[in-house]
């Protein structure tokens, strides 16, 4: 640690200013934010989304986004001042000198070339290795992240290969050249949580093998603490809090880190509050579903009682979200039966009463895609309203406003349009026009994924003063195993398909598990420092 | 700025939003706009601004120069070139626009349809516009006008069937991309019509995309109209149409006389004062995701 301090840093960063163009004004993103990396160090940059984070992260690269500026600072990687040249000077430095790994790997590959063809370009054109060297290279960065097959792996396209697989193809890429620094711009936050643990050892593997310095960026702290040396926490582009992260992990010192922290401990639903469950509202018994040949959903069967929740965890492609749609109506069942307050539910929405679509609402992961952009929040929230209780006029404004207020928004809200609310208000509305229709039972589809923490925990706690209020019963699809153990009554586990184990929430924590859900369990990543070393540890052992 | 704006309780009213839109627009878009508003004018009000009427012959002498009294000289019968240009405008623009918006009505509401229903009944309307499409449009018409007789009815329906396959196209593809978006899909889950999906969820957000089309489209189905005049089995004589006068006076361009040029300058200035309209509405179409 103190032999670090005497070696130059491979990035400076020294009261360095961004500002970017909205609707025709300039307004501070960054604001006077200094940071130092030495070589072989990892800076983890934390903080909600627009704090920054990314632009910091972009910035030492020396790229800046468009309609972004720099008005002041300095960035210097490796004495040389990458905002006091030109654009053109500064490329060369980019894949050669420092890399950047971003959120979206399917994204960041060409679909059409191999994933080799898309890993040795920079190294050839710019990092002046002879094709060959470079693909020797790559094997050998194929075999450290612990890839398949190694020697043939980049013959592979991008749609062969798995998320996790493509993610750590993406940080071969960013080594290719031996870059000093590589930037990680949230690079596991897309994935499951099963797939997050392998492209983590990897990335930490070659972070040590390789002795590069990089920047980390990430909203999950559970994530920081186990790559990180240090981590910056950011607030409205400035640095409130830097610390090693032992330090910032144990007694964290700024409010605002401490606020952090604390939302990590998710509000908690006590099952005792609800004491006895209603009668089951709604009960599938061996379901199954199928797209065209392919089977989605096998031998579900699954019971959710008045004013009880029910998460439903599982990866993705497991079948969550189909079974959720084949509640609501959208998706028809190849067998089984669907009870619904102890009578047939119809399969099909057209084929329900009105009454019956009223009672079961979803609420969709995306607000972005789920609120019509061009529609108000008094449309949006106003038009069940007109269709289930035929309300008009001042009664359904009242109304509308009312449910603004349920879900902690206010009339202000109401003449704008989705484009014109933060990520959390928009879930909010969404939320508010589920609760329109005054239904039993809430299908709630990954509601919280998209969220930040602090958002997050904030709709949670919403949710269950809701249920205690109304007693509205929650169908919970998520693959957040935190999010689980705050709110639900009971869990159901989900894999290809199938139920793997389901129960109450504590007996499904409790050992002994289910392997699948060992694996889901042990996947989830401790608030502590060294979580993954014991799974490195256990691993090697 | 604009956050603070819309936090007002009263939103600004639709004129004062849509007069900051126009000031707003380019100038390219502005030229565009002033050149229609021209043509409108003209066209509104054809019988206060034409010296002569439509049909009269106002000169024994056919193919008379330009002189004080007939400004642009006479047509082929001696009928005053001015007023029949100025008429022209009225029936060449008036056409087209009704074939404009029936044609946008069939394709949209069409496509819109085929794209929400989807299977076998979106399969079979395609493939029925891809058969009307794979016929040369030009011969087509001139096919069904011999068949049927030029008469500006059958010009209009089957000029506007023929267009409405364009919209069809585009409005269905835009339209296959917003009903996949989870908002449509919980206007379903709600139990609400198909009809009104359409009208409140989906076309709001094809609005932009097949207005643009809209512009393009009226442009060519002018220019249509004018090549069928020109052919000589569009707009009957004694009516007075840009395309027909161009044909009727080309005599006189291997004389040197300009005239004939001039009713063709005048489709071409509309075209292009239409498209230059269309690609700002095209942009600020496809800049609506930046905007929010």
């Amino acid at each position: 640690m103190t032999g670090r301090e005497t070696i130059p840093p491979v990035v400076e960063m020294t009261d360095l200013r961004i500002e970017a163009k909205s609707n025709d004004q300039w307004s501070k993103i960054v604001n006077g934010v200094s940071l130092v990396i030495r070589p072989g160090e990892v800076l983890g940059l934390v903080g909600e989304s627009g704090a920054g984070k990314s632009t910091i992260g972009l910035a030492a690269l020396g790229y800046l986004r468009p309609g972004a500026r720099a008005t002041g600072g300095t960035v210097r990687l490796l004495d040389q001042d990458l905002l006091a040249i030109p654009e053109e000077e500064r490329r060369p430095f980019r894949g050669t000198r420092v890399a950047y790994v971003a959120q979206s790997a399917q994204a960041a590959f060409n679909p059409v070339h191999r994933v080799m063809d898309q890993i040795v370009m920079v190294a050839v054109e710019r990092g002046g290795m002879t094709r060959a060297e470079a693909e020797g290279r790559a094997v050998d960065l194929f075999r450290a992240l612990q890839l398949p097959e190694p020697e043939t792996f980049g013959r592979r396209f991008p749609h062969q290969v798995s998320g996790g697989q493509l993610q750590r193809a993406m940080v071969a890429m960013a080594m290719i050249c031996n870059p000093a620094l590589i930037v990680f711009d949230e690079p596991t936050t897309a994935l499951d949580v099963t797939t997050q643990v392998e492209v983590l050892i990897s990335i930490r593997k070659v972070i040590e093998n390789f002795g590069v310095a990089a920047i980390y960026i990430t909203h999950d702290l559970a994530v920081v603490a186990q790559i990180a040396h240090r981590v910056a926490v950011l607030r409205y582009g400035q640095v409130v809090e830097e610390a090693p992260i032992d330090r910032i992990m144990d007694c964290p010192q700024h409010p605002y880190t401490k606020s952090l922290w604390a939302v990590h401990e998710m509000p908690v639903a006590h099952a005792a509050d609800h004491g006895t469950k209603g009668a089951p509202l709604l009960s599938l018994t061996d379901v199954s579903a199928r797209y065209r040949d392919f089977e989605v959903l096998n031998g579900i069967d699954l019971t959710v009682g008045q004013g009880e929740t029910v998460a439903l965890v599982g990866e993705s492609g497991s079948g969550k979200s189909t079974l959720g749609r084949l509640i609501v109506g959208l998706k028809e069942p190849a067998g089984g039966q669907l009870l619904y307050d102890g009578k047939p539910l119809p399969h099909r929405v057209r084929r329900r009463s009105a009454e019956t679509l009223k009672q079961i609402q979803i609420i969709y992961q995306s607000a972005d895609t789920a609120l019509n952009p061009r529609q108000t929040v008094r449309k949006i929230i106003g038009r069940p309203l007109t269709l289930y209780h035929r309300l008009r006029g001042a009664r359904r404004e009242a109304r509308m406003q009312e449910l603004l207020r349920l879900v902690e928004l206010d009339e202000t809200h109401a003449g704008r349009l989705p484009g014109q609310l933060s990520g959390g208000q928009k879930q909010r509305v969404a939320i508010a026009r589920a609760l329109a229709a005054e239904p039993r039972l809430i299908v709630c589809d990954e509601i919280t994924s998209a969220l930040d923490k602090v958002v997050q925990a904030e709709v949670l706690r919403m949710l269950l003063r809701l249920q205690a209020r109304l007693g509205v019963s929650y169908l919970f699809i998520t693959h957040d195993i935190e999010v689980v153990r705050a709110i639900a009554d009971r869990v159901v586990v989900m894999q290809h398909g199938r139920i793997v184990e389901q129960g109450d929430k504590d007996r499904i924590f409790a050992p002994p598990h289910e392997p699948y859900t060992e694996t889901l369990l042990a996947s989830v990543p401790d608030m502590a420092v060294g979580w993954l070393d014991r799974i490195i540890a256990a691993r090697a052992a | 700025m604009d956050q603070s704006l819309h936090s007002r309780p009263v939103d600004p009213g639709r004129m004062t939003r849509a007069l900051r839109l126009v000031r707003s627009a380019p100038l390219t878009a502005k030229i565009g706009m002033v050149v229609m508003a021209i043509y409108a004018f003209v066209a509104l009000f054809a019988p206060l601004l034409a010296p002569y009427g439509e049909v009269e012959v106002v000169s024994r002498v056919p193919f008379e120069a330009w002189g004080p009294e007939h400004l642009l000289g006479t047509d082929q019968l001696g009928r005053d070139f001015l007023s029949r240009l100025i008429y022209g405008a009225r029936n060449s623009i008036a056409i087209a626009l009704v074939t404009t918006v029936i044609s946008f009505t069939i394709g949209c509401l069409l496509g819109v349809f085929a794209a929400l229903v989807g299977g076998v009944v979106d399969q079979a309307i395609s493939r029925l516009v891809d058969a009307l499409m794979s016929v040369p449009d030009l011969i087509f018409t001139l096919m069904i006008l011999s068949i049927f007789g030029s008469s500006v009815l059958n010009l209009i329906l089957i000029i506007a069937v023929l267009t409405s396959t364009r919209f069809f196209r585009i409005s269905r593809a835009a339209a296959l991309n917003v009903a996949s978006l989870d908002f449509v899909e919980a206007a379903k889950a709600r139990g609400e019509g198909l009809l009104w999906i359409a009208v409140n969820e989906v076309f709001p957000n094809i609005l932009p995309l097949i207005l643009s089309e809209l512009g393009m489209r009226f442009c060519f189905i002018f220019l249509n109209i004018a090549a069928l005049s020109f052919l000589g089995v569009g707009l009957q004589p004694p009516t007075a149409e840009w395309g027909s006068m161009v044909r009727d006076n080309a005599a006189l361009i291997n004389m040197g006389d300009i005239t004939p040029l001039i009713p063709a300058a005048a489709i071409a200035f509309l075209a292009i004062a239409v498209n230059f309209v269309v690609d700002w509405l095209l942009n600020r179409a496809s800049g609506l995701s930046d905007e929010g």
